[in-house]
């Protein structure tokens, strides 16, 4: 755990010292961006290129489609990174972008839960009977989002993106004991949401907006969209194939 | 005001798998028939980009839009219904080709044990081998007489398989196409369950060993071990599904046409027939009616007793007397399982939906029963679908769910992890059934299906037992560290089980007990049909489609015969 404290802090030192820009950044605005891609002045992102078989020059930007500031932005950023963290393997949540993923998503028919049914009236019932919330996912994480931030001040006077990983990791068990009061949802429900979030904006096609570089799948074996494996399905060895995004199919 | 549509011989709810098959056979056999699908039109050139799992496997864009339509569910008849707000337990399909565009294929039959299963069962345990509590009853046909429905059925999807299954009904006939490739990882549980004394063989599959040309000349690709099966339509026209096979031979004719964007609401009904279907164009909210000589439910178990309920033809199920048939025996399926950890890395993300290799020595009554505390019991098998890494993050039970060491066992694990599942049978118990919601309703507001629905004692100790036996099989298999499912308790509607419902509008000889004849013709309106799995009495131990298939294809012959002479068919 100390060890995974100091990278966190040695982390935000760089960025502070990189100059790219300053705030943004601690939250993983541009961490996503530092790898696997070149980051030009207005923030247009390049493939690197050289490690991709299939390189059509793709740009494309990040941004914010969801959240309205920083602040937000960046204690949802360090959540993810706790639950899926950077290690010895490869980047964490923040280095895949996640936190682009999630804000995007939350933008769209995920946040509002478009093709799921919203008609009340609303009970909370069993376990066994699924959400039942009135809220959509986008109400729940912005809800979420600024428990986090209360709780960090309640115990510790300081906000979430400052307190050090033991600290982070004690509020995000809290809310997965559902040991948080919130409104409309529970505090485990949320937790379970973000947990999922993250593992969807890990591994899902870079298309997306996380996995960066496909690097998830890279540490994962998983070669993403491939045609056929009936070449090679009867092999007994073990094939590590570099990965391709379905992307590929559509330029 | 709706609108009155000019008639036409047969009309089908739902163009899914059991749409196509019985538009397919009506409109060769020169009916003019009509489908009506609440979703939209697809095709093979809508899967070229599809190896998306987030899109796909995670916000199932194929499947139901529950904002227009769900059910609600409770455990049992104490409990509040609530709806199912997003799709868990099962996916419900919507658009043309239904669930069968984005299914596995594995296509199994019956064993003739569950056609006859409450004679066989008294002959051999007595009669009260389950309690009275368990509604079992024989479908009121047997193997035998499905056997060329079958075989029909798996022709035209051209099923890869071997027959080498010493517990299977007899064949008339070899699968259409040789068995699917024995990988590395399917051989590692024959060798096992071999060497344990079972029968283990290639799971009859729907992704083509081969190229294909059915009877319709209809031709299905050869299967290339994509990995993106379940939940996915197949790029290749190698997952037989009815959109490459059944609907377009309907067209071919030119006596069968789709109206998409169709919400059928309900059956209308004059005296001791039926003569047509209401239905809501879902883009411009006007009714119409849609007149028929023959109409046929193929909206899946759901919606199949739901139109039937709304449009009150049958009597509902009532728990509490037992009269009353629709909506009784609702079934689903026991998932019995355990998962392996292995020290070699394995290409766990090459694989097919139907790749796989099966046991039925624990199925059925393939064993005796006489020692144990349930009847029947599921197909085990391995199979190797191609793993995926959203949805596959395996961690041993002493592994957190999320941070570092969470981080590190699940990429560990990803590709050095296998799992066996059962497919268990599922007992017909009086205290499960369905019924219409009484506050609840659908976009159209037509009320919503209720689902009550639970584990029972049968289950619970079937479960246990075949999780026994897989979990050996895994040992064998020499995973380094073997995690037996979990015990059962109550049924939760939240994680994905399977799409396998069964019951609601079941099948029978006798007007008392079913709702359905053996043709699947209503008793109380000759000339209504209603086909799916709604129409199993109980569950078995295998998928259902190759069973229900065989059904629609005795059902499509019935409804020719009647068109030319009416009456009851039995
Ligand atoms: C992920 C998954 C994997 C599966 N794998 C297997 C497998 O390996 N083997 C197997 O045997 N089975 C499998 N199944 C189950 C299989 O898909 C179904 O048994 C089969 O599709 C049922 O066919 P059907 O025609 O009865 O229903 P469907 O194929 O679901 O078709 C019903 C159609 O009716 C339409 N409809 C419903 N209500 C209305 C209405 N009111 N008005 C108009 N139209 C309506 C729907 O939109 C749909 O198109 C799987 C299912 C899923 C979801
Ligand atoms: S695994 Fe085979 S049948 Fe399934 S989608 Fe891929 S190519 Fe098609």
């Amino acid at each position: 755990m100390a060890d995974d404290q100091k990278k966190g802090l040695s982390r935000r030192d760089f960025l502070k010292t990189t100059g790219i820009a300053t705030g943004a950044l601690v939250g993983g605005g541009l961490i996503g961006g530092l790898v696997g891609y070149n980051v030009n002045k207005d923030g247009v992102q390049r493939k690197s290129g050289t490690e991709n078989a299939e390189d059509h020059d793709v740009t494309s930007v990040k941004g914010l489609m969801f959240f309205t500031n920083h602040a937000d932005f960046n204690v949802l950023s360090q959540a993810v990174e706790r639950i899926f963290p950077e290690d010895d393997l490869g980047p964490g949540a923040i280095g895949l972008g996640v936190p682009y993923f999630i804000d995007n998503q939350l933008a769209g028919n995920y946040g509002s839960n478009a093709r799921e049914y919203m008609q009340g009236p609303f009970f909370a019932g069993e376990a066994t009977q699924g959400y039942q919330s009135s809220l959509t996912r986008a109400e729940m994480f912005r809800q979420g989002i600024a428990k986090m931030e209360e709780e960090a001040q309640k115990r510790y006077q300081k906000p979430f993106v400052d307190l050090d990983g033991g600290q982070m990791d004690e509020i995000i068990t809290s809310f997965q004991k559902n040991e948080v009061e919130m409104k409309g949802v529970s505090s485990e429900f949320f937790f379970r949401i973000l947990r999922q979030a993250t593992l969807e904006g890990a591994y899902a096609d870079p298309i997306y907006n996380g996995n960066n570089n496909m690097d998830a799948w890279r540490m994962k074996g998983f070669p993403g969209h491939q045609f056929a494996y009936i070449n090679m399905i009867e092999d007994e060895k073990f094939q590590k194939i570099e990965p391709k995004s379905i992307s590929s199919m559509q330029h | 005001m709706a609108k009155t549509l000019d008639k036409v011989n047969v009309v089908t709810v739902g163009v899914g798998w059991m749409g196509g098959i019985i538009a397919a056979e009506c409109a060769k056999a020169g009916l003019k028939v009509r489908g009506l699908e609440r979703g939209k039109s697809r095709s093979t050139a809508d899967y070229q980009m599809i190896h998306d799992e987030y899109r796909y496997a995670i916000r199932y864009e194929l499947m139901q839009d529950l904002s227009k339509e769900t059910i609600t569910f409770r455990n049992h008849r104490k409990m509040r219904a609530l709806p199912m707000r997003q799709l868990g337990s099962f996916l419900l399909g919507e658009n043309l080709g239904g669930a069968g565009t984005h299914w596995n294929g594995h296509t199994f039959r019956f064993l003739p044990y569950d056609f006859q299963i409450k004679t066989m069962t008294e002959q051999k345990y007595g009669k009260n081998k389950l309690s009275s509590d368990y509604l079992l009853q024989d479908w009121g046909v047997t193997y035998d007489e499905l056997e060329p429905y079958f075989d029909k059925f798996e022709k035209t999807a051209g099923i890869s398989g071997e027959y080498t299954n010493p517990f299977a009904g007899k064949r008339s006939n070899d699968f259409p196409t040789p068995p699917m490739k024995r990988t590395p990882i399917l051989k590692k549980f024959e060798t096992a369950a071999s060497s344990l004394g079972y029968h283990p063989y290639m799971l009859p599959s729907a992704n083509l060993s081969e190229a294909y040309e059915n009877p319709d000349g209809e031709t299905i690709g050869a299967c290339q071990y994509c990995g993106f099966c379940d939940r996915f339509g197949c790029e290749y026209g190698a997952k037989t599904s009815a959109e490459i096979t059944v609907i377009p031979t309907a067209m071919k004719t030119g006596n069968f046409d789709v109206t998409f964007h169709a919400n059928v609401v309900e059956v209308l009904k004059s005296g001791n027939k039926v003569t047509g279907v209401r239905y809501v164009d879902t883009q411009t909210g006007e009714e119409f009616i849609q007149p028929a000589d023959v109409v046929v439910l193929t909206s899946y178990v759901m919606n199949n007793a739901k139109l039937l309920m709304v449009s009150k033809i049958g009597e509902q199920y009532n728990p509490d007397t037992g009269r009353g048939t629709l909506g009784k025996n609702y079934g689903y399926q026991i998932l019995p399982g355990a998962t392996g950890f292995f020290d070699e890395q394995m290409n766990v993300f090459m694989g097919a939906g139907a790749l796989g290799m099966t046991i039925d020595d624990f199925n059925g009554d393939s064993f005796d029963h006489s020692d144990v505390d349930f009847i029947h019991g599921g197909s085990i098998s391995l199979t190797q679908p191609g793993y995926r890494p959203i949805q596959t993050n395996p961690i041993q039970p002493d592994v957190p769910a999320w941070g570092a060491e969470f981080k590190k066992a699940s990429i560990e694990n990803f590709t050095r992890m296998l799992s066996i599942g059962g497919q268990g049978a599922s007992m017909p118990h009086k205290e499960n059934f369905m019924s219409l919601d009484p506050d609840y309703k659908d976009a159209y507001g037509v009320p919503l299906l209720q689902l009550t629905y639970n584990f029972t004692e049968q289950d619970r100790n079937m479960h246990k037992y075949l999780t026994d036996r897989i979990a050996e099989i895994m040992k064998e298999m020499g995973a380094k560290t073997v995690v037996p499912g979990n015990p059962i308790s109550d049924y939760d509607i939240v994680p994905y089980q399977t799409t396998h419902n069964t019951g609601g509008t079941i099948m029978g000889t006798d007007p008392a007990t079913s709702v359905v004849n053996t043709y699947l013709q209503h008793w109380d309106a000759e000339n209504l049909f209603v086909v799916g799995a709604g129409n199993f009495p109980h569950n078995g131990g295998y998928n259902p489609t190759g069973t229900i298939g065989a059904l629609a294809y005795r059902t499509a012959e019935a409804i020719q015969k009647y068109s030319k002479t009416g009456g009851s068919l039995v």
